[in-house]
């Protein structure tokens, strides 16, 4: 395979193609516009449709119609974008469709700034709009990984009837690295019985979940909470990286993650066993990167670009065993690897 | 081998295609490369950059704080680089544009008038992004010019094959200098 040389918004767009997606609906905004960008023009090339929709709120409930029947749809933004399409987004979670949902994080709160973060992990991972659901959450690190993860987005995504959500920030969608495209995947996936395709000869399909009783409300609620256990156990990814005999583990994910690899070589120059665990999936996350190494490590500590949102998931992890640290950018600003490793130190009293 | 490299200047010099072109020419010759632009309101006001590295190592952070190698196409790109180059990196100035003058002497300052040689030679001030890359690579063994045409071919020739010699002059002419 020739390697090509893409932004990894261009990455994510090309990847949704050769995943077979059809339909994309958005509305353009930095950092992510290279991905509508890229839509508007090569859709059509595979028979596919592109739509700049009046706003987010549209997109999403677009990428709600069109999934409705059955068709590969994706939508994509940035952190304030991403904000609106949550109520759309329970929606699909709530009638279970598969959609592909790309958040390119840009610093916020509010209208922000366009520099990277990861500050929308909260609100990605734990649901986001109204009601108790999760998406299956995708974090990748290279623009590589945004190829591979987009496509696998696609199948999780008709594999367990749920919205997936590719969590990457202003850094990666701009940023452009080698990729490869591999083969489209080949996995046996679910008929699609549920999608409104046009009901000649067939019963009719009613793809809507508004409740008259609690008893049915209750019941789709214990479907959902079913589907998240089913979820959980078989979706869990993750990067190990020098963790066999690590005495201390940084958890980062995305970009913090990467450079919190050099971060890791660092340390590990000045005689310090400190390794790394990168999620891949926030949700779930990855509770079984932490297994069997609890009684090995004497400390943890997240390296988020916020002030600390993942940490909590892996405190719920390390259950009190060891202590939990935490070091973070905001605002749109990356860690050097050396402040990575001058904060661990302090933090830990090795100095 | 590890160069982290920062290309600006203004909108129009084409800054962003000499860091393209050389992260293009970096990949096939089987290194590690990243390219990012600077896509934040940074590049409103008239100033565009890029950050190239290449590296035989895995590249965690794409950002370059500290470049080792700088090339500066106007005034307000030096200003802007002209402290932040690592010591003992090398600092490439377009003089046909650039008259600034820095009081380090921890970093190498190579001037090359490249819009007079693209003017002269090309009749285009276009081609002095080319001219500058062609001698920052005759100065810093980073690339072989055979990679660096290959990467001329597939970037330029997919889209203005027509431009593909004229590019390749363009090197060889800043290699020569």
């Amino acid at each position: 395979m020739t390697k090509m040389l893409m932004k990894g918004n261009e990455a994510i767009a090309e990847a949704a193609i050769r995943s077979g997606c059809k339909l994309f609906f958005g509305y353009p905004i930095t950092p992510s516009t290279e991905i509508p960008e890229y839509m508007s023009k090569k859709l059509k090339e595979v028979g596919g449709t592109f739509l700049q929709a009046e706003s987010e709120v549209a997109a999403i409930n677009m990428v709600y119609g069109a999934s409705a029947t059955g068709v590969r749809v994706m939508t994509a933004s940035s952190s304030p974008g991403y904000s609106l399409k949550q109520e759309g987004l329970s929606y699909l979670a709530a009638v279970e469709l598969p959609a592909v949902i790309v958040d390119i994080m840009r610093a916020g709160p509010g209208l922000g700034g366009l520099g990277p973060t990861q500050a929308d992990y909260f609100q990605i991972t734990k649901g986001g709009g109204h009601g108790d659901y999760h998406p299956i959450v995708l974090a990748p690190a290279t623009v590589q990984e945004m190829v591979d993860l987009t496509m696998e987005a696609f199948d999780l995504a008709d594999e367990y009837r749920t919205p997936v959500v590719i969590a990457a920030d202003g850094i990666l969608g701009q940023m452009m690295e080698p990729v490869e495209f591999p083969k489209g995947s080949s996995k046996d996936l679910p008929h699609k019985d549920w999608a409104a395709t046009g009901a000649k000869g067939r019963e009719k399909v009613n793809v809507s979940n508004y409740c008259l009783t609690n008893e049915i409300g209750e019941r789709n609620c214990l479907h959902l909470q079913k589907k998240h256990e089913y979820i959980k156990p078989r979706v869990q990814r993750w990067k190990s990286y020098k963790t066999e005999d690590a005495e201390f583990i940084i958890v980062a994910f995305g970009t913090s993650g990467r450079i919190s690899e050099t971060a890791v070589d660092l340390a590990r120059k000045e005689g310090i066993k400190l390794g790394l665990i990168r999620p891949i999936t926030l949700w779930p996350f990855p509770e079984k990167a932490f297994e069997g190494i609890l009684d090995q490590v004497k400390g943890f500590m997240s390296v988020e670009l916020s002030t600390g949102q993942m940490i909590e998931d892996v405190r719920l992890v390390v259950n009190g065993k060891v202590p939990v640290k935490f070091f973070g950018k905001q605002g749109g600003m990356t860690p050097a690897p050396e402040e990575i490793v001058t904060s661990f130190k302090a933090q830990f009293g090795l100095e | 081998m590890e160069e982290k490299m920062v290309f600006a200047g203004f909108g129009g010099q084409g800054v962003l295609f000499m860091g393209k072109l050389l992260a293009h020419a970096g990949m096939l010759a089987g290194k590690n490369v990243t390219w990012i632009p600077s896509y934040g309101p940074e590049m409103r006001g008239g100033t565009a950059n890029c950050s190239v590295i290449i590296s035989d190592n895995r590249i965690g952070s794409p950002t370059v704080d500290e470049p080792t190698i700088a090339v500066v196409m106007n005034g307000a790109s030096f200003d802007k680089f002209v402290d932040k180059v690592k010591p003992d990196g090398d600092l490439f100035v377009n003089s046909s544009i650039v008259d600034r003058t820095t009081d380090r002497n921890d970093i190498n300052i190579i001037k090359i008038n490249a819009n007079d040689l693209a003017y002269d030679n090309f009749q285009t001030s276009k081609l002095a992004n080319v001219i500058v890359l062609g001698h920052l690579l005759a100065k810093k063994n980073i690339l072989n010019k055979e990679i660096i045409f290959k990467a001329i071919d597939e970037m330029v020739g997919e889209k203005r094959p027509e431009m593909v010699e004229i590019n390749k002059r363009a090197i060889e002419l800043g290699m020569s200098v």
